[in-house]
């Protein structure tokens, strides 16, 4: 196809969450232009946090996010602990590790399998995989379940937890509450097993991108809710440094600001940049599974996503019964904080990719200064540049299914578009 | 049977006007003595919301065109819930999407009936629109009636 112009447009990308588009426009062979839209209008929570009592502010961070709340109430709560100088640790940091996990199970396993998965399949959507597998289908229902309900016992609520707070919880749960949970957990090793297997099986379109991953680390586990920022190139930071290293700019096209690293250029969080980081993490059996799956110790194919988040569904459900199995109930539920000035940091691997918070505070405990920087702002330009290589490899598709292979690959990144506005439009021009 | 063996789920944002509709017919609901449910309209939150019940009733707020504080009733064991009715964000596996897929499933409660009212206005703010409001009333005698005569 060339001396013409194209045009591809899709105007609400669907099976993502929030509002936005894409457009891509095309002449002579040659790709003009590639922008990732983001047209949900913005939520100025940074603004209406300001004045707030650092305790109310993990209950309203949650509301940025009805799939992630814990990324953002743990987050926020870390950053208040870090200013107001006091640490979470024993059964307590295992509670805020456990219903974490708990959001990574609904989350992966909702996107996976209910909203990238018919891309791969090419099928419309999940119902039609319903038909042709209910009882993967099924599976997939229950471990969300699984997921929520450990959201549920931990947190009060699976949507929005309301047991959450600065310095820890406002009421522990019994043991035998959790101990419940572990013929359900035990179930999900299988489950989450067959369904990351059963994805393994699918085609995968061929591109191979050399990413700049940025994730978590941690030395004794992998990495969900604390550690250093590290990077594939070589950076170790801590959290107070991440604003140095990592900016957010505003472009013309999109509500969201734009994450970018080292003045201007791409970087990927999410499944794959913690799964490149952690070589030797997360466990010897999800490390097993992940080569059953044919993935090696680097995964550079961002369809491969999908594998690496049932991967990580398969590790959650582990560490939830590890988590369940050496949990005492503590005597206190949280930790008393005192009330004194200063600035703190926070960043949790939300089930997207890392999610940091800071916060200044003043004698009082307000909030004088807030910065959220959600993971889905952070992969924009990635998944722009992206964009530009798969349609550069796929020119000949016709429009329709360059369309098709656009939209799988923005659900790449399981884009959460209201937390980003800080979402999806597809339009594709060829002139 | 009586009332109590009846699921009532509410469906809604209470953020978001007329879609607060749904969770502000459960909470009348509630005051009847009945089994209600708060949900957002997440489909597949909502197949296991009313997996453990045989006698279900979902109220959400439609957007069809249809004028607003026009009730909607349908059958869900009977006939197909229709997509168009009833968005839910572009996830879109919504209400309609999570009715269609517990059928393929076979995880459809054995009564599942769907009471849809009108929208007008979907934005911000906690107040309904006033024929929104207006239908409050009947849609709360339309759902106790079905229950009395199921």
């Amino acid at each position: 196809m060339s001396d013409t112009s194209r045009t591809i447009k899709v105007d609400a990308l669907a099976r993502v969450e929030g509002e936005g588009a894409l457009h891509v426009s095309i002449k002579d062979d040659q790709i003009e232009a590639v922008k990732f839209r983001i047209f949900e209008p913005p939520r100025f929570f940074e603004a209406f946090l300001q004045g707030r009592h650092y305790s109310e502010v993990p209950d309203i961070t949650a509301r940025i996010c009805g799939i992630c709340p814990i990324a953002y109430m743990m987050g926020a709560s870390q950053a208040m602990e870090n200013s107001l100088g006091i640490e979470v640790s024993g059964d307590l940091q295992r509670l805020r590790r456990l219903i974490y996990c708990g959001e990574w199970i609904e989350s992966h396993v909702l996107h996976a399998a209910m909203l990238h998965a018919p891309d791969f399949l090419g099928l419309d959507d999940a119902l039609q995989i319903a038909k042709q597998n209910p009882e993967l289908v099924n599976d997939a229902l229950q471990l969300k379940k699984l997921g929520n309900d450990i959201m549920d016992i931990v947190g009060g609520r699976a949507v929005h937890p309301v047991n959450m707070k600065v310095g820890g919880f406002y009421k522990a749960p019994k043991k035998s509450q959790l101990e419940a949970l572990l013929p359900r957990l035990e179930w999900a090793l299988e489950s989450s097993r067959a369904i990351a297997l059963a994805f393994a099986e699918f085609d995968y379109p061929d591109l191979e991108q050399d990413y700049t991953c940025v994730s978590l680390q941690h030395p004794e586990e992998y990495a969900i809710n604390r550690g250093q920022i590290v990077s594939n190139r070589g950076l170790v930071i801590d959290l107070e440094a991440f604003l140095q290293h990592f900016s957010e700019e505003h472009v013309a096209h999109s509500n969201a600001l734009q994450g970018s690293f080292q003045g201007g250029k791409p970087y990927l969080v999410g499944p794959i940049a913690r799964y490149n980081n952690t070589q030797s993490q997360p466990s010897d059996n999800a490390r097993q599974l992940a080569a059953e799956c044919g993935l090696g110790a680097v995964v550079n194919n961002p369809y491969k996503s999908i594998l690496v988040r049932m991967i990580e569904t398969y590790y959650a459900c582990e560490e939830s019964i590890r988590l369940i199995q050496e949990y005492q109930q503590p005597e206190q539920s949280s930790v008393e904080a005192p009330t004194v000035a200063g600035e703190g940091y926070g960043c949790t691997e939300a089930p997207r990719g890392i999610c940091f918070h800071r916060y200044q505070l003043d004698s009082e405990g307000l909030v004088k200064l807030a910065t959220i920087v959600p993971p889905t702002a952070q992969n924009q330009k990635q998944i722009e540049e992206d964009l530009r290589a798969i349609v550069e490899k796929s020119l000949e598709m016709p429009d329709d299914q360059l369309t098709w292979r656009c939209e799988q690959t923005i659900r790449n990144y399981d884009p959460c578009i209201s937390c980003a506005t800080h979402f999806l439009k597809l339009t594709i021009e060829r002139n | 049977m009586s009332a109590t063996d009846w699921l009532i789920i509410g469906i809604g944002n209470r953020l978001r006007r007329d879609d607060a509709v749904g969770p502000l017919l459960a909470d009348r609901l509630a005051k009847q003595h009945l089994q209600v449910e708060e949900h957002s309209g997440e489909g597949m939150g909502l197949i296991n919301a009313w997996q453990n019940h045989d006698h279900v009733i979902l109220i959400d707020a439609t957007q069809s065109g249809a004028t607003p504080g026009t009730i909607h009733q349908i059958d869900a064991i009977e006939q197909t819930a229709p997509s168009e009715l009833f968005h839910y964000s572009s996830h879109q596996f919504g209400l309609a999407e999570a009715i269609e897929m517990a059928r393929i499933l076979e995880q459809l409660p054995k009564k599942l009936y769907l009471f849809g009212i009108e929208g007008a206005d979907f934005s911000y703010g906690e107040e309904l629109s006033p024929q929104v409001q207006r239908a409050l009333d009947q849609v709360e005698s339309q759902v106790l009636a079905h229950i009395e005569s199921n």
